[in-house]
């Protein structure tokens, strides 16, 4: 099978998918979507899937869009990206599925920011931008003097998506959350991300470490992923009272950190994935 | 070809290791600015990486 790998800058993960594809008998073809033509018309097309590795989740979702119009299969689809690339879509599209996460609202002043707090017994919540990653811009907001101070920001700094808020409850974690990854609908490893600030990425400091799959954790993930669509996605989870919450789900996911805490080739499991699309494809 | 290269910000002379592709990142040693890996018809060179922007991520 001939891989065509979409890449923007080439992170640990995407040297881990390369090694591992040659381990697989896979030829890879990569392309750096910053120097190619998306020109339907000149692009060619030497490869049996494609795989989008894109840091830009904006060149991504073009590249991915590029591809399926001219009917090449690609990994994750348009559709599964487009949901989990948002994080209010993402957050509905859980929540039409029945599936448990954080209570969450948009809104789009201060005053309705109030009145969502105050429905759902006061602070403290958290504030994300709906696209973006890595922990950064999210708020923590403990009072009125904090919503104020950053809805004001963003409404006189901000761009007109950034005048959108969505607010989440804030979740008590127990120093921890999970991180599963889950490809084609099967949880194949999960880790703790331990910290003792209430972001918990690893791209923020959070120490991984190997979560067992328990049956919990399986369902969910398994009707997140069915709710987004499938493909290779890793989902974000809090352990809360009431069982496991679903909190974010990410289509070009990062693991470098995670493939020695579980034992698990993740890499590996991503290429097996992409030869079995190939196979359902033909 | 010479697998030695020059960081553009401080000058220090950086190995790149085996398997090195374009588009990869590295950082220098001596002054720890993140570079790219870039690739053209005279092999490998090294620019400055680029900034975070507010879409990246996973």
């Amino acid at each position: 099978m001939r891989l065509g790998l979409f890449h923007s800058t080439i992170r640990a993960e995407e040297k881990l998918l390369i090694s591992s594809a040659k381990e697989l008998g896979v030829e890879v073809k990569l392309y750096d979507i910053r120097k190619i033509n998306l020109d339907p018309e000149s692009f060619v097309v030497d490869f049996d899937v494609a795989l989008e590795r894109s840091v830009s989740t904006t060149k991504g979702r073009h590249l991915v869009r590029f591809l399926e119009g001219l009917d090449v299969p690609v990994l994750n689809s348009s559709s599964v990206a487009t949901i989990c690339e948002d994080k209010f879509l993402t957050a509905m599209v859980l929540h039409k599925a029945n599936l448990r996460q954080p209570k969450f609202a948009m809104v789009f002043d201060e005053q309705h920011a109030k009145e969502v707090i105050n429905d759902w017994g006061g602070y403290p919540v958290v504030t994300k931008p709906t696209i973006g990653s890595w922990g950064r811009l999210i708020s923590k907001i403990n009072d009125d003097d904090a919503l104020e101070a950053i809805i004001d920001h963003k409404m006189v700094l901000g761009s007109p998506e950034q005048k959108a808020f969505f607010i989440q409850e804030f979740i008590e974690k127990p120093g921890r959350d999970i991180r599963a990854f889950v490809v084609g609908g099967k949880v194949i490893a999960a880790i703790y991300r331990d910290s003792t600030h209430w972001i918990t990425n690893t791209a923020r400091g959070g120490q991984a470490s190997n979560c067992p799959l328990t049956d919990e954790l399986q369902e969910i993930c398994q009707r997140s992923s069915e709710a987004v669509g499938g493909g290779i996605l890793a989902m974000d989870l809090f352990e809360s009272p009431q069982g496991l919450m679903i909190n974010e789900i990410n289509h070009t996911m990062e693991f470098r950190n995670s493939e020695k805490p579980t034992g698990v080739s993740i890499s590996s499991e991503i290429i097996n994935y992409c030869i079995e699309s190939q196979n359902v494809k033909n | 070809m010479s697998n030695t290269h020059i960081c553009p910000t401080c000058d220090e002379e950086i190995t790149l290791p085996e398997g090195t592709v374009a588009a990869e990142l590295i950082t220098c040693d001596e002054c720890e600015t993140m570079l790219e890996v870039v690739g053209g018809p005279d092999g490998l060179t090294l620019t400055e990486a680029p900034e975070v922007e507010e879409d990246w991520g996973e």
